[in-house]
């Protein structure tokens, strides 16, 4: 996988893991970990991504298997640019499981704020 | 050497109590990632593309419906209402949560199951026939042997940490259902001088590099079973790869050192190992061949089976597909397909899973297995009893008379799920089995076996299908390879690629062409898509899968 991959301003990157108690995905952000891959924090610099990939690892009674990956800056946060990355943010195509329910029920429960 | 394990249930509570405190020590930060990860891996517990996995051994596919019902309250108070039928007859769920899963090993103990040694490099599930103790083509039932094997391999502490995972698969039918030219170690049982034995195969697998396994005994008497599979796995042990990954199976030991080689190893060691065995093994055999004794047949009149097939045109449709022949006269073996069409394959919800078990409970002696084909298997039913069967089956969306045919595809998770995966399975074969439902064209294309795999490890056993499909990462794009001429039972034969690659959207269109293909060049109906195949050779099938561009 892309755990080698260096970003840079042109091609930026998140860094995403696995919750340890419950499995799901999470991605790196402002205030620690969420399950949201639009609000994951885009590093631009390798060094500072580095940095924050050590402290990532470092949290390992949080997440499991921290890894840095491309995405790309998109109109609602950071998208991911590779089809694995897609399927980790959107979940399985065979049924509506996974990140998915939860991307539906904060849209519904924006939408009922409005 | 061998001891017969008097309670097993008391020996999967105690690992399911070592497992929950491995958790707690990992929670509380004791254990770091690095030393729990084959701890986890030791119990069956996977981290996936979602979330972790639990793959549950279904030893040798058998299961009883309190068993059953387990695993439906699992699916219903631990997942998401279903769990996954795999291609080593075992059981996977999808979204358990890792603080939850010793509460689920204390419940599947409860019921004697676990999901000791479902992963990491140790002898994994011994499978067999589906159709084991029923078959009407079956010498001898396999299951006692299996039975032996698993309780020889449990917790075996010489085979922990083999250079790489081992699978022994075990049949004792007149045809191969077991796949054992597929698996590291196969044993046939067969009968030479009136004495009972095996035909020992050995380094088959599939895989990055599929090989059929060889013969490495011809005769192995039924005595000797213990000693001499514990020479082969000791010889592997000590001369397996352990450098490189990919290079760990037995089969890449026996191809580099060779047949010859290996086997005078595995002799010299057999001598060595006979004079441990006392008789313990033997003595397991013996109550092993009484638990699984036959159960009380009835003799009973099948005029009503008779008279609904030729009233109920659906009835009469699902039992030419969905029966196999029974060993005793009056009886059947139900083959209930969970490949409905547009449904995920091998996938069962709670609901379905207790259906299963109370219909065991009141027509089929108590008795279900698991298959490799990720469907279900009821072994014993009496043929009077196949109308109430249907309907309660038909109730529950079971009742899909395809056992066997285009949309009976056998799917990994493939990157719906998989972690290592490099491409989807699970959404080709949904589309491949509605396309010919749709276009009417499955029963006429009758007998064909579809596999797919999302990436070349091969769980969909894409190298033995009739069709193989393989789903792979080309520069950032999935794209599928499809082989051609594979077979797990007939002939064993790896599958030829056919020729590029197809992007996902032209995998369905491309076996829509290539069986449409069949259908034109068929000698008659009665001839299988890979029996075609085998009389043509692939020139008229690549034709129809790259057809020529028009050129204007």
């Amino acid at each position: 996988m892309s755990k080698a991959f260096v970003p840079t301003a042109a091609k930026p990157g998140v860094i995403t893991a696995n919750d340890l108690r419950e499995g799901h995905n999470v991605w790196m952000c402002e205030d620690g970990w969420t399950a949201d891959p639009a609000r994951a924090t885009l590093f631009e610099d390798e060094a500072i991504a580095d940095l924050a990939l050590l402290k990532a690892v470092g949290q390992s009674n949080l997440v499991v298997g921290p890894y840095l990956v491309e995405a790309r800056r998109g109109p609602n946060g950071p998208e991911p640019t590779h089809f694995r990355e897609a399927f980790r943010q959107r979940g399985p195509s065979n049924y509506f499981h996974g990140i998915q329910t939860v991307k539906q029920a904060v849209t519904q429960t924006e939408a009922s704020n409005v | 050497m061998f001891d017969v394990r008097p309670v097993d249930t008391d020996y999967v509570r105690h690992r399911a109590a070592q497992f929950r405190a491995q958790v707690e020590r990992r929670l509380d930060g004791s254990l770091t990632e690095d030393e729990f990860r084959p701890l986890r891996l030791m119990n069956g517990v996977y981290l996936q593309l979602h979330a972790y996995m639990l793959r549950i051994a279904i030893p040798y596919g058998t299961i009883n419906p309190d068993q059953m019902r387990m695993l439906a309250h699992l699916a219903e108070a631990h997942d998401k209402g279903y769990g996954h039928w795999t291609t080593r007859q075992n059981i996977q769920f999808n979204w358990p949560k890792l603080v939850e899963i010793p509460d689920m090993l204390d419940k599947l103990a409860s019921v004697g199951m676990h999901a000791i040694q479902t992963s990491g490099n140790t002898i994994r599930n011994v499978t067999t026939d589906a159709f084991a103790g029923a078959a009407a083509d079956e010498y001898l039932d396999p299951r006692p042997y299996a039975e032996l094997l698993r309780s020889w391999s449990t917790d075996h502490a010489e085979f922990q940490f083999l250079p790489r995972k081992f699978k022994i698969a075990i049949t004792g039918a007149a045809k191969d259902r077991a796949l054992v030219q597929a698996h590291d170690i196969g044993l046939r049982l067969i009968q030479k001088d009136g004495q009972t034995g095996f035909e020992v195969w050995v380094g088959g697998g599939l895989g990055r590099t599929p090989m059929l396994g060889k013969v490495i005994r011809d005769f192995l008497p039924e005595a000797d079973l213990l000693a001499y599979i514990e020479a082969i796995i000791s010889t592997y042990n000590l001369s397996g790869r352990r450098d490189n990954k990919y290079k760990a199976r037995i089969k890449i030991t026996v191809h580099e050192r060779g047949l010859d080689v290996f086997k005078a190893e595995v002799e010299e060691e057999f001598a060595n190992r006979r004079r441990d065995f006392h008789g313990a093994d033997r003595e397991a055999l013996a109550i092993f061949k009484d638990r699984f004794a036959a159960p009380a047949f009835r003799n009973a009149p099948t005029d009503g089976y008779e008279a609904e097939r030729a009233k109920n045109g659906a009835f009469r449709s699902w039992t030419d597909t969905n029966l196999h022949p029974h060993k005793v006269d009056g009886y059947a073996s139900v083959i209930v397909t969970f490949k409905t069409h547009g449904e995920t394959p091998g996938d069962a919800s709670a609901d379905q899973m207790r259906l299963l078990a109370d219909l065991a409970e009141q027509y089929g002696h108590a008795d279900l297995r698991v298959t490799h084909d990720q469907n279900v298997v009821l072994p014993h039913v009496h043929k009077s009893d196949l109308p109430a069967i249907y309907a309660a089956l038909q109730k529950a969306g079971l009742a899909v008379a395809n056992a066997g045919l285009t949309s009976d595809i056998i799917a990994c998770p493939g990157m719906d799920y998989c972690a290592l995966a490099t491409a989807r399975s699970i959404p080709i074969a949904q589309e491949i089995a509605t396309h010919f439902k749709n276009n009417g064209l499955e029963d006429e294309i009758g007998k064909l076996n579809i596999r797919i795999s999302g990436c070349i490890n091969a769980c969909g056993h894409h190298h033995l299908g009739h069709i193989g499909i393989l789903g792979l990462d080309r520069a950032g794009v999935e794209n599928y390879q499809i082989t051609l001429g594979g077979d797990g039972y007939d002939i064993p034969a790896i599958g030829e690629r056919a020729g590029a690659g197809f992007p996902y959207d032209q995998v369905v269109p491309a076996v829509d062409r290539l069986l449409r293909a069949y259908l034109e060049v068929r000698a008659d109906a009665s001839e299988r898509f890979i029996d075609a195949y085998r009389r043509l050779g692939p020139a008229p099938f690549k034709a129809a899968l790259y057809p020529e561009p028009a050129h204007a």
